[in-house]
This record gives C-alpha cells, sequence and structure tokens, in this order.
C-alpha cells in the first residue's frame, strides 16, 4: 500500500502541493482528477523521485520514499508511464521494452514478460521492430504502458494516458488499465478526463490548486453535484 | 605518385587519430549538450603523462598505467567540474570546461616549467618501413586499423549492450531514463571514461610523430578533432570518425601543397561553412518522424 500523508513539493516560490494526503491500498485502482496546473503529476513526479519534496512523506509498503534514489524507488516495484508517453524514438519497440526491463536480470522471465506485453498489445508485436518514434499516438501510449510493465511493478502509475488519444482508442487504452488491475498490479491513474478516470476507479481524489478537495469511490465522485459541474461538463 | 601516396597515408594516419579525440567529443555532446573544452587538454596530459612514466617505468609498464591515469583524469573531471552544475544552464557547464581546459594547460606549464618535453620512442610505432616505395612509420598503418577495430568495439558497445541502451535512452531523454532505473551519472562518467581512454590511445599515435611536447599541445588537435566532430555531426560516432578521416587528408593534401601554412585557416574555414549550410553536419542528429 502506498501512503501519502502531508506532502508539499516547492517550485521555488510556488507551492505547488499544499500538504496532501491519499492512500492507494493494493489491488485496486485509485484515480487522481483535476484541472490543469492542479499538481497530479507533480504527485506522481515526487512518488518516483523525479521532484524533490519539501515536507510530508510517502509510504510504500511501510518504508519511507522521500529522499532515495529513483533507480532505488523504481527497484521497490513502482513504474510510471509517464505524461506525453515519452517513448524512445529511435529505438525500436522491442528495444523500448526491454529498457522497461533495465533493472532486472533475469533473462528468461524478461522474454516471458515482452510476450505477456505482446498479448496486452497485439499491434506492439506486429511493430516489434520499428522504430518507437514512427508509431502513432495510440501505439506510443500503448508501448509506454507496455514498457512500465517491463518492470514488473507492483504499482502502476499512469499519467494522462489519455492525453491526445482518439476516443476510441482511450477506450483500449482504458480496458487495458483494467485488465492490468485484474492481473494483480495496483494502479495509480492521473486524469483530466474525469468521466473515463472515474469510471475504473476503486478510489478517487480531487485534486485543486494543490489541495486535496474532495475524496470517495469512483461512482461516488461520478455522481456528486459538485465534480459534474467542474469536471464532467455537465450541469445538474 | 608516391608524393601522392604518402600525403594520403600520412592523412588517413592523422585522420585516425582526430577521429580517436572526436569520439570524445561527440559522445559527450550526445549526452550532456555540452563541447567539452578541456577533451583536448586530457588528450595532452596524457602525453606528458607518457613522458614522465616512461622516464623511470619500462614502456610495457608505462602505456598502460598511462591509460588508466588518463581515464581517471577524465573521469574526476566530469565528477569534480561538471556533475555539480548539471541543473545550470549549459552555458555554466561550458564556462566550465573552459576553466578546466585552462587549468589543465596551466599546470602543465608548471610542471614542465613550460619547456618542450621529449617524447619517447615507442618501438613498433616509430620505427620505419617502407609501403609502395614509400617511407614512413609503422604508426601510419597501425592508426587506420587501431581505429577501425575501436570504432567497431564501441559501436557494438553502445548497439548491443546493456550500458550502452543506457547510454543511448540517456542521450535521448534524461527523465524517462530514470523512470527506468538508469542511473544517469553512472552513464555520463562511463561516456567520460570511454572518450578519455580514446583521447590516451590517441595520444600515443598522435605524439609519436612529433620530437616534443608542450602545454599547448592539445589544444590545435583538440580544436581540429573538435571540428571534425560537427563537420560529422555534432552527437554522432560514424559522423566523427568520418569527419576526422576527411579534416586528416585535407590537412595533410594542403600540408604538402605550397599553401601549407593556410592548413589550420582551411580546416576553421570549414567549420565555417559547415555551420552557414548545414549546421547538422553530414551524419546530424536524425529526427524520427511519424511516418
Amino acid at each position: 500500500m502506498l501512503k501519502i500523508e502531508n506532502l508539499q513539493v516547492h517550485y521555488g516560490g510556488i507551492q505547488a502541493l499544499r500538504g496532501i494526503s491519499l492512500e492507494v491500498p493494493d489491488g485496486r485502482i485509485v484515480t487522481l482528477i483535476g484541472a490543469n496546473g492542479a499538481g497530479k503529476s507533480t504527485t506522481l513526479r515526487t512518488i518516483t523521485g523525479l521532484v524533490k519534496a519539501s515536507g510530508g512523506s510517502v509510504q510504500w509498503d511501510g518504508q519511507e520514499l522521500l529522499g532515495k534514489s529513483i533507480d532505488k524507488i523504481i527497484s521497490t516495484g513502482i513504474a510510471m508511464s509517464p505524461e506525453g508517453r515519452r517513448v524512445f524514438p529511435d529505438m525500436t519497440v522491442l528495444e523500448n521494452l526491454k529498457i522497461g526491463a533495465y533493472l532486472r536480470r533475469d533473462k528468461a522471465e524478461i522474454e516471458k514478460d515482452i510476450q505477456w506485453v505482446y498479448s496486452l498489445f497485439p499491434r506492439l508485436e506486429e511493430r516489434s521492430w520499428q522504430l518507437a518514434g514512427t508509431l502513432s499516438g495510440g501505439e506510443q501510449q500503448m508501448l509506454a504502458v507496455g514498457r512500465a510493465l517491463m518492470s514488473r511493478p507492483k504499482l502502476m502509475m499512469l499519467d494522462e494516458p489519455s492525453l491526445g488519444l482518439a476516443p476510441l482508442v482511450v477506450q483500449d487504452i482504458f480496458s487495458i488499465i483494467r485488465e492490468i488491475n485484474r492481473q494483480g498490479v495496483t494502479v495509480l491513474l492521473v486524469e483530466q478526463n474525469a468521466n473515463m478516470a472515474l469510471k475504473i476507479a476503486d478510489l478517487a481524489y480531487v485534486l485543486e490548486t494543490g489541495t486535496i478537495t474532495m475524496s470517495g469511490t469512483g461512482s461516488e465522485l461520478l455522481a456528486d453535484s459538485r465534480v459534474k459541474e467542474a469536471y464532467l461538463g455537465k450541469s445538474s | 605518385m608516391q608524393y601522392g601516396i604518402s600525403i594520403l597515408l600520412s592523412g588517413i594516419s592523422l585522420g585516425g587519430q582526430y577521429a580517436l579525440i572526436a569520439i570524445g567529443y561527440t559522445m559527450v555532446y550526445g549526452i550532456l549538450r555540452l563541447i567539452n573544452f578541456a577533451h583536448g587538454d586530457v588528450f595532452m596530459v596524457a602525453g606528458l603523462m607518457m613522458v614522465y612514466l616512461s622516464a623511470s617505468l619500462p614502456l610495457a609498464a608505462a602505456i598502460p598505467l598511462m591509460i588508466i591515469l588518463a581515464v581517471l583524469l577524465g573521469f574526476i573531471i566530469e565528477r569534480a567540474a561538471y556533475k555539480p552544475l548539471r541543473t545550470a544552464p549549459r552555458m555554466s557547464v561550458m564556462i566550465s570546461a573552459i576553466g578546466v581546459s585552462y587549468l589543465l594547460q596551466n599546470l602543465a606549464t608548471y610542471v614542465t616549467g613550460g619547456l618542450p618535453q621529449m617524447y619517447p620512442a615507442l618501438p613498433g610505432l616509430s620505427n620505419q618501413l617502407t609501403i609502395a616505395g614509400v617511407s614512413t612509420k609503422y604508426v601510419t598503418v597501425v592508426t587506420p586499423v587501431l581505429v577501425v577495430l575501436l570504432v567497431a568495439a564501441l559501436t557494438q558497445l553502445i548497439n548491443h549492450t546493456r550500458i550502452g541502451m543506457a547510454m543511448r535512452a540517456v542521450s535521448r531523454d534524461f527523465e524517462t531514463a530514470q523512470l527506468m532505473g538508469i542511473r544517469i551519472n553512472s552513464v555520463i562518467s562511463v561516456t567520460f571514461i570511454i572518450g578519455s581512454l580514446l583521447a590516451a590511445i590517441g595520444s600515443l599515435l598522435y605524439f609519436t610523430n612529433y620530437q616534443s611536447i608542450v602545454p599547448l599541445s592539445g589544444s590545435l588537435p583538440g580544436l581540429r578533432a573538435f571540428v571534425a566532430a560537427v563537420f560529422g555531426g555534432i552527437g554522432s560516432i560514424p559522423g566523427a570518425v568520418v569527419g576526422a578521416f576527411l579534416i586528416g587528408i585535407c590537412e595533410s593534401v594542403i600540408k604538402g601543397s605550397d599553401w601549407s601554412v593556410f592548413s589550420d585557416a582551411f580546416t576553421f574555414a570549414i567549420l565555417i561553412v559547415v555551420l552557414c549550410v548545414k549546421p547538422t553536419g553530414l551524419f546530424g542528429e536524425k529526427v524520427t518522424d511519424k511516418v
């Protein structure tokens, strides 16, 4: 279980996170929704160690993550599919998957996991020798998710997986996220597409300018009039 | 005819020596986007260390020791002068590199007293031989062969090993590479180690052709290798090698003509033309686009 308490982050003089607390129980899908600049990506980036926190704690299975180096944090079983996909464009699809398993040494198991990722995303297998930069946006997102899975994470964090993708492709990606979760991976999902995210989430938090303003199960928030008005574009 | 062959041979050999320096520039640029101005001086220090080590040790011990020390120097420079500036603007790192360059030159002046140091004769490199009726040194033949072998090994390393994959990832995207669990500082250190290793080998080959070595001996070959790296497309290893051979051959041809005093002017004219006409060089960074 991931447990964040009173997490604070500053960028220069600007406070990006004003002491947020949230929990990601094992085996669940938890989503963090909010507008641009609310601090969603900052939260994920702080968990991975890319951003340094100025206060609070991030406990993962009982151990403190704050202050650890990024590679140590990744090796505890956390993976992230970053915002904007960030595949390595001049490496092949297969190389992108292999680099996702960079910290692993078990060659035979890596080979199995490549097949597992291919079974989740058959499109990637067809294109395994293609340079990742030549893939379509949706395929790149699949690759980014597949690459993160290659570290065999216990916790998978996804930053805006629906960004810039056609609605049908978004559906695909979300059904895969569900499938990954069904296979035992805990998911922490950051989304602006609140509607989709809340539909698949067990737990959801709403982040506004660095503060968590609401939380509940996905369906509770989906039914909440304030959420509807602010994030789902429906007036009730 | 013989004159032509001898010019071509020395051009290829010189080009190979520049290539070994140019790879260090281009690899560091590929990963840090930094022109490591101190690289030519590491090359000079490697030469000076060879002078001092060979004075008291047999060559079989002096050569490996010199290479190890040069590699260590490259590693320490990165850790001391560039790593603390990792998040600083690129200009700061570049100024730091210029500072290291002057530091090394001045240290060398201090140690040598500014006097030229006799470079030792290396049997196997400085002995004479005759090819196609042209008398030359062994180093002329050894250089291109060695360069081809080293470049082939380096290409294997980059394309087919774990550390090579990490280097390619870091050169593309620091953050995402870190998310894969890659420790970028180790990768950057490896880059400097490889660059210094090649420069040290290059110094053996290059200085064998000269009587002596002074604290400024690294600066011009360093600059010419830098021009070669830009010519070939900075960031590209094959580019640096091809560019170095072209620059070496051009230099040799001009030095063999009536215009020999203009050889460096010509080299830097090439730099200006390349920067104006094709700033990405012959094999500049490719951009992979969606098809």
